[in-house]
């Protein structure tokens, strides 16, 4: 049975529609109502709060510190600066991706590191000759994602102007300054939702005074809970993967196709191969000389394609409103070409949307492909054309 | 010599047995099972030894039964009924305990507790596990290869058995190789540091053999855990609804549902030779009964030296049976009690719905293995304990429960001598009992009944040579094309038109009636995948 977090007692309270599920053996919300269409919009036009404490959370710490992350994950991190956050993959030996998550520079011998599947183990077997040592605190540290557009003006209040210099993808220690006595913690500008956003670490112990401070503060603001439903889409518009979803880790995987390598992903501007050996380079190389077989990719559903589908049957068209994790064949010229992994109607592109993988030769934006569309159980094809990613990239993201 | 009364005669009602018999019915022959008990199942067996309480007397919890075997012989319409085993529970002597759920979250939690390296690369290792699995299937689903042979079928099969050698990935082929040469323990070395984690995994690698978790070999046994399957689901292991002999009884159904005649009581005294040929049985009360051929559910020595006589056999093939080692090592102790046992390291009863381990540490396990080794059983024995009454409440009254024990070590010859063991069973029980009252106290005052079976009663009730409860150790060097001996792995013998078609034929034991039905193919002619 999953347990509860830090936050269970808040957001509990909070969820009306009583829909829980599973992540990282936590409870986690996955909508407040019965539908998450006001959590969406209070994304994209307000703010949002989400309980994001389930992440694995890792401690790295240690004069080589930098040296571990490079040599068990694509990027060098001999360069980072304090401060800096970077999205990050990491393979097995045989260049075959194991998961993604963030690595926060927070002093020269201190990261902190996130991950969607359990990293200790791997972080630990990698680190052998090292200064090193690696600590699991992800059940010793709370984490919430503030979003939206005014989550700025939600924040400033509780850890002070500081945040208006916070650039994107930096991390800050802060002062959250609560009914009961300030806490310290980090404050980090980023986000699973594509949006102007932050992230707020802090103490288990400091977890709900920090929550009802930002509720509060947010009341006026329109700021509502968030739940892992309106995440789902907004991270496709956002062009966001998701392991166990639009890939499998080499960890899980059963046979060889199921896995993939990070330029198969999209994740080739963070692969730097020329420098010391890290886990999987040689076989990144290789793929590299030998030509990437298939891509990651995001498409734009034709909708008159769609509409016409359900025309046909004397149907309006009809999506749900949750992001579809079913995969779905894509085709050109008959033949298959890949698959879609992910699909979402964007309310705020006016969009339908998909993330799927296709053959190499099939990954240029513009190509125009088909995807299956089953309706009233007969299989139809709409078509599809590929379409760079992210879908929804707001100014207010960076600025 | 006359007419045949039947055209196969199986001796031997136990699950094996009958699955034979199913399958040759089936096929359209008249088949008639003698089995010398009062019920059917051997040690696949439920039996109501007091008002009340059904005990699954040996056998206690159901993996390996083979799906085909499921759909083939249409077991769940004739009772095949299996409710799943959630947890593994591993109560410690110090007031820790490790519970082991399905909820992988949940396992890594309770793991964690003990080692947070542990906890993350038991889903890794489990993920190894069954690839190899996936492996070795193929291997217990078909008759045992024949290496010498230079017949292009044998070859084939030799060649297509190679290529799952060779497809693998060198990391994967040295994991196979490691499987098959090193000890459980050093085997779960290489991947595991905690010590409570390892000791209840590694004996899934010494049950049915007279090895130590530390000999050389019982790496493999593993992954017997890690392919068991119900409802052709890997990984799970289950009780039969109403006790292990439903699975039995499900198979008899099935027989007689296609015409097989089924008799119990009915002892076979030893099989009618006309030569090197087996024309029939004589029972015991001296009925003759012909059949154009006989199969042996039985165990090879039973069988042979039992039923055909070594002066029937060709010599070398005596002396190689003679070779085949039982050592039974294991005893069963069954009890009926008036509560729920509470275990004080964690009250409750969520985690006893699965199987319970007393097996605190390696050194514990060794430590009782030696004690068999010099011909007295352990002390302070492994026990695998499971309370099939939580999840199942027809096997005993209301809010009481069954207690099964399965017990290791009680090696069959003790240094008295085997015959001796009748005046031991009694200290036997109690040792079980006072080693299961460190974790459990008060259990004692809460038996209303105990069966206690020790490896010599194995032997005289279920018919079982030496105690062994998989008809010959499940070693390496008595496996595949080794199993009884070599040349005589396909299920025929040196007597003409006599077969064995027990657990001391490919593949082996364990509930998995696999024995019995590619007996019933070789006899059918039919080729198996």
């Amino acid at each position: 049975m999953p347990r509860p977090t830090p936050l269970h007692q808040r957001t509990s309270e909070l969820c009306t529609s009583l829909a829980f599920k599973e992540w990282a053996g936590c409870y986690a919300v996955c909508r407040y109502d019965t539908y998450h269409d006001r959590e969406y919009y209070a994304l994209r036009h307000q703010a949002t709060l989400m309980d994001a404490t389930p992440l694995y959370k890792y401690e790295v710490r240690g004069a080589n510190a930098a040296e571990l992350l490079s040599r068990v994950t694509v990027r060098d991190y001999s360069k980072h600066t304090i401060g800096r956050v970077s999205y990050v993959c990491w393979c097995d030996e045989h260049g075959k991706v194991l998961d993604d998550g963030t690595a926060t520079k927070l002093a020269d011998d201190h990261f902190r590191f996130t991950s969607a599947d359990p990293a200790l183990a791997w972080l630990q077997r990698n680190s052998r000759g090292l200064d090193v040592s690696v600590t699991d605190i992800s059940r010793d540290m709370a984490a919430m994602a503030l979003q939206g557009p005014l989550s700025r003006e939600v924040l400033r209040p509780i850890v002070g102007s500081g945040i208006d210099k916070l650039k994107f993808f930096r991390a800050m220690p802060v002062r959250y300054a609560l009914e009961g006595g300030d806490a310290e913690g980090v404050l980090t500008r980023t986000g699973y939702t594509g949006d102007l956003g932050y992230e707020l670490w802090m103490d288990n112990e400091h977890a709900i005074p920090v929550y009802d401070a930002v509720m509060e503060s947010g009341k006026p603001l329109g700021l509502l809970p968030m739940g892992l439903d309106a995440l789902d889409v907004s991270r496709v518009e956002a062009g966001f993967l998701l392991n166990g979803v639009d890939y499998t880790s080499a960890k899980s995987a059963f046979i060889e196709k199921q896995k993939s390598t990070p330029h198969e992903l999209g994740f080739d501007w963070m692969v730097k191969l020329e420098r010391e050996p890290f886990v999987g380079q040689a076989a990144i190389r290789a793929e590299v000389q030998s030509g990437v077989k298939r891509r990651l990719v995001g498409l734009e559903v034709n909708w008159n394609d769609f509409e016409a589908i359900y025309e046909s049957f004397g149907l309006a068209p009809h999506l749900t409103t949750e992001t579809c994790r079913l995969g779905a064949p894509l085709y050109q010229d008959g033949r298959q070409v890949g698959y879609a992994t992910s699909r979402t109607w964007s309310p705020t592109l006016k969009k339908y949307l998909a993330l799927g993988t296709v053959a190499a030769s099939h990954a240029t934006p513009g190509t125009k492909l088909e995807i299956e569309v089953t309706c009233e159980y007969e299989r139809h094809r709409a078509a599809a054309v590929v379409t760079k990613t992210p879908f929804f990239d707001p100014e207010r993201k960076k600025a | 010599m006359g007419s045949t009364d039947y055209d196969t005669i199986i001796v031997g009602g136990g699950h094996n047995g009958l699955v034979c018999a199913a399958y040759l019915a089936k096929a359209g022959q008249r088949v008639l099972v003698l089995e010398r008990r009062h019920v059917l199942g051997g040690a696949a067996v439920s039996e109501e030894l007091h008002p009340g309480f059904t005990y699954s007397s040996c056998s206690y919890v159901v993996s390996l039964l083979r799906p085909w075997i499921i759909r083939d012989l249409e077991l769940a319409r004739f009772g095949l009924d299996l409710i799943p085993l959630e947890s593994s529970f591993l109560p410690l002597p110090d007031g820790r305990s490790m519970c082991r759920w399905a909820d992988s979250e949940l396992t890594r939690e309770e793991v964690s507790a003990f080692s947070r390296h542990d906890a993350e690369v038991m889903g890794e290792f489990s993920q190894a596990m069954t690839k190899i699995g996936r492996f070795v299937r193929p291997i217990i689903d078909s008759p045992a290869p024949e290496p010498s042979s230079l017949n292009p079928k044998e070859l084939m099969t030799m060649l297509r058995l190679g290529r799952h050698f060779s497809d693998a990935k060198v990391d994967e082929m040295e994991m196979r190789l490691k499987l098959l040469t090193m000890s459980a323990v050093d085997f779960l070395d290489e991947w595991f540091e905690s010590e409570e984690l390892k000791s209840p995994m590694s004996v899934s690698g010494i049950i049915g053999t007279f090895l130590g978790v530390r000999s050389p070999g019982t790496a493999y046994v593993l992954l017997h855990h890690y392919m068991g399957e119900i409802d052709g689901a890997f990984r799970s292991w289950g009780f039969q609804r109403g006790g292990t002999g439903g699975v039995s009884n499900a198979i008899a159904n099935s027989a007689r549902h296609f015409g097989a005649e089924i008799r119990t009581e009915a002892p076979v005294e030893r099989i009618l030779l006309d030569g090197d040929r087996a024309t029939g049985v004589v029972l015991q009360n001296g009925d003759e009964l012909r059949a154009k051929q006989v199969v042996s559910g039985c165990d090879p020595r039973r069988t042979f030296l039992g039923f055909v006589g070594a002066d029937n056999l060709p010599g070398d093939f005596v002396t190689s049976l003679k070779g085949y080692r039982f050592r039974g090592s294991s005893g069963k102790v069954n009890l009926a009690l008036s509560r729920l046992p509470e275990f004080s390291c964690r009250p409750g009863s969520e985690h006893l719905r699965g199987d319970i381990a007393i097996a605190p540490s390696i050194e514990y396990l060794e430590r009782a293995y030696d004690e068999a080794k010099y011909g007295t059983f352990s002390r302070r024995p492994y026990i695998n304990v499971v309370l099939p009454s939580i999840v199942d409440p027809s096997v005993a009254p209301p809010g009481q429960h069954v207690m099964s024990c399965f017990v290791q070590y009680a090696p069959y010859d003790i240094s008295e001598g085997a015959e001796h063991w009748p005046e031991k069973r009694e200290a036997f029980g109690e040792t079980v009992i006072d080693t299961l009252e460190e974790y459990i106290p008060g259990l004692r005052d809460t038996i209303l009944h105990k069966h206690v079976l020790t490896p010599w009663d194995i032997q005289e009730e279920y018919g079982l040579t030496e105690g062994n409860i998989f008809h010959g150790e499940l070693t390496l060097d008595q496996m595949a094309f080794q199993r009884p001996t070599s040349g005589w792995a396909r299920y025929k013998t040196p007597i003409r038109n006599l077969w064995l078609g027990g657990s001391g034929a490919h593949p082996g034991g364990g509930l998995m009636g696999a024995p019995g039905a590619l007996c019933a193919r070789a006899i059918l002619g039919k080729e198996v995948n």
